[in-house]
């Protein structure tokens, strides 16, 4: 893949629309080697460019999934200490306890976490979801990471990527993430997609679903985000509306089938009661 | 690699001037960028700067204005809204100080512990800037805590299967020692939201620099915006060390101060922007307003409900709230109060040292 185009089309191939800026980005991030960091509103498709870029690489997902007190035990290795205590046990019973440490702390005994799994599987894509979620004292030791494609093990030595993983990072913003892993990366702000977009992305997704009432269902979630709704629906949550449409087979989005299926679309009861108190035949008109 | 075209290396120098890839390792990664796309098409040109360059959504419109600008044929002006340029003496508020009540002149300052409390308890409007940045020094602004998941390893506590395990790998397999972990205590988050408008502008510049006060002791975990006619993010200029450059700063960055107030409205954009992404879930939240609002009150009524939910404490802050008198008759701090942990006075150092205590213990 030599230019952005070419990138875009394989992205579309396994079933991933993404407009110039997008692609561009994937298309930087992967040859000048650097984490791309995305940022945007949810659902808008952050998590799903990694997995398609995985898909369209033909290599392997590795996800970590940020959370509060995150730590190395958890994103990088542990011992895997009940393996290592029958080994201790097996040894003693047999009477050839000289030595053991080292027996023990070999990579055997080293169960792999996500950000480890990353640096063993060449050429793998990497997905930190959701980084602003992680403690910041997690970044620092997240950067090292990164920026030097090694982990090192006090007790094995240094374990370093053959062929870099391809790394994305996203973040919904909740807080600001250090300008220092930043710096790293690439940056990338992703909107909601234009209509044309929306509709071609919803009939991608779901083959099934008629031009007609993919536009449909595309109009009105535009609309929606244009009223001022505490959770603006994201892409997501227009797949979500337009699956619960095929499941009830409702081949036309008309009010008594946008009432029965608003659950699936807008999350707020607050939100739910402003879009039916402006009312249905308005947003689908 | 080709060589730039001489047009982008311009362009560099543009977006070096208005503050984009000041940083070497950004004009870097942007020079690198350029050098994998096919510069003779504007989309991939903009593509690899924005991606190389920009660090937030807020960076983008400078460096949208500043791409038109400059294929557009014009350099964008770079005079007024440029980088901070360091100012080491000037020790200028931003709004004129108002003299008291009494509207007597500030009396000479004699240093001593007396006189100090006498300023503590005076109207910051009517402290001279040295007085004030005195005072300020003087505030304990720690923050407030809360309890985080991660543990630490304790005398007592849970008990610690990791370490206690790894205890008996280290004597062959006998128990010898329990290990135990305990809870951390971690900063809890804290937002300051203050109304800089036309009625809130003799306190704008004190409110401002206590919060500068405040975000310099624990950065990562407070966050400031202005409320007026729009919201605005400040927390980025008052991480700066020196408080006159981040007070010129954050004043550059606010468009609207002592215009008008539309508190609903910008409440709401702090929620919706901000608050509801996680911002303002469990953190402390303080708004300093009068309360005069402008727009609909009921709307601030249930923004303040909406923020309520969110938060962990809401307090406001009323300078006025500390003159004799005072009874919350506004329109705007009606509809409020009712969703308010704490209506506090915060005209004197002394009450923004009490409400700091508040914050602590919320």
């Amino acid at each position: 893949m030599d230019t952005p185009g070419e990138l875009a089309a394989a992205l579309d191939r396994v079933g991933y629309l993404a407009d110039e800026g997008l692609a561009t980005a994937a298309f930087l991030a992967l040859r000048m080697r650097r984490p791309l960091f995305c940022e945007g509103e949810p659902g808008t498709g952050k998590t799903a460019l990694a997995r398609a870029l995985a898909d369209a690489l033909g290599t392997p997902l590795i996800r970590l999934q940020c959370h509060e007190g995150i730590d190395a035990a958890r994103a990088l290795y542990d011992w895997d200490f009940p393996r290592q205590l029958l080994h201790l046990r097996a040894l003693e019973a047999q009477g050839r306890t000289e030595g053991a440490e080292a027996e023990l702390f070999t990579r055997r005994f080293l169960l792999a976490r996500p950000l480890l799994q990353a640096l063993e599987t060449p050429g793998c894509v990497l997905l930190v979801d959701e980084i602003d979620r992680a403690d910041d004292e997690f970044e620092a030791f997240l950067l090292e990471v990164l920026s030097e494609h090694a982990v090192s093990i006090p007790e094995l030595g240094e374990i370093r990527a053959a062929e870099p993983p391809v790394v994305v990072l996203t973040s919904n913003r909740t807080r600001e993430v250090h300008d220092a892993v930043k710096r790293r990366c690439l940056y990338h702000w992703l909107e909601h997609p234009g209509l044309a977009r929306e509709v071609a992305i919803l009939r991608r997704r779901l083959p099934e679903l008629t031009q007609a009432l993919a536009t449909q269902v595309a109009t009105a979630v535009s609309r929606m985000r244009a009223a001022e709704l505490l959770k603006p629906p994201g892409v997501a949550e227009s797949l979500d509306w337009a699956q619960a449409l095929l499941a009830l087979d409702r081949p036309v989005l008309d009010v008594e089938a946008a009432a029965i299926t608003l659950g699936a679309v807008l999350k707020y009861r607050e939100d739910a009661d402003r879009v039916v108190a402006a009312g249905l035949d308005a947003l689908l008109a | 690699m080709t060589d730039p075209l001489p047009g982008l290396t311009g362009f560099a120098e543009v977006l070096r001037r208005i503050g984009l890839g000041a940083d070497p390792s950004r004009a870097q990664a942007y020079l690198e960028a350029l050098s994998h796309v096919d510069v003779a098409e504007p989309g991939q040109v903009y593509w690899a700067g924005r991606l190389s360059l920009c660090a937030e959504p807020d960076d983008i419109p400078a460096y949208d204005a500043a791409f038109a600008a400059w294929f557009g044929g014009t350099p964008p002006r770079v005079t007024s809204n440029g980088r901070t340029r360091r100012r080491t003496t000037v020790s200028a508020p931003l709004v004129a100080p108002v003299s008291g009540e009494g509207s007597e002149p500030a009396p000479e300052l004699h240093v001593a512990a007396s006189d100090a409390e006498i300023l503590r308890r005076r109207d910051v409007t009517a402290l001279d800037g040295a007085a004030l940045k005195e005072l300020l020094a003087t505030l304990r602004t720690d923050p407030p805590l809360r309890r985080s998941v991660r543990t630490r390893r304790a005398p007592k506590g849970l008990l610690d299967p990791d370490e206690t395990l790894r205890e008996l790998l280290r004597s062959g397999g006998e128990p010898v020692r329990l290990r135990y972990r305990r809870k951390r205590l971690r900063p809890r988050r804290l937002v300051l939201l203050i109304d800089v408008s036309g009625s809130m502008s003799p306190y704008a510049d004190a409110l401002l620099r206590f919060a500068h006060a405040v975000v310099r002791r624990s950065p990562p975990s407070t966050e400031a915006f202005t409320l007026g006619t729009r919201l605005t993010r400040v927390s980025r200029q008052l991480r700066m060390r020196d408080p006159e450059q981040a007070l010129a700063a954050a004043a550059r960055a606010v468009p609207d101060f002592a215009g008008g107030t539309r508190l609903g409205e910008t409440v709401r954009a702090f929620l919706d922007r901000w608050g509801q992404r996680g911002l303002a879930r469990q953190a402390v939240t303080v708004v300093f307003s009068d309360g005069w609002e402008r727009g609909d009150a009921a709307l601030l009524g249930e923004q303040l409900a909406r923020l309520r939910r969110l938060a962990h404490a809401v307090l406001w802050v009323n300078p006025h709230a500390g003159r004799s008198g005072y009874a919350p008759v506004q329109s705007g701090i009606r509809a409020a109060l009712p969703h308010v942990d704490r209506l506090l006075a915060g005209h004197s150092l002394a009450t923004l040292d009490e409400l700091l205590t508040e914050v602590r213990r919320a």
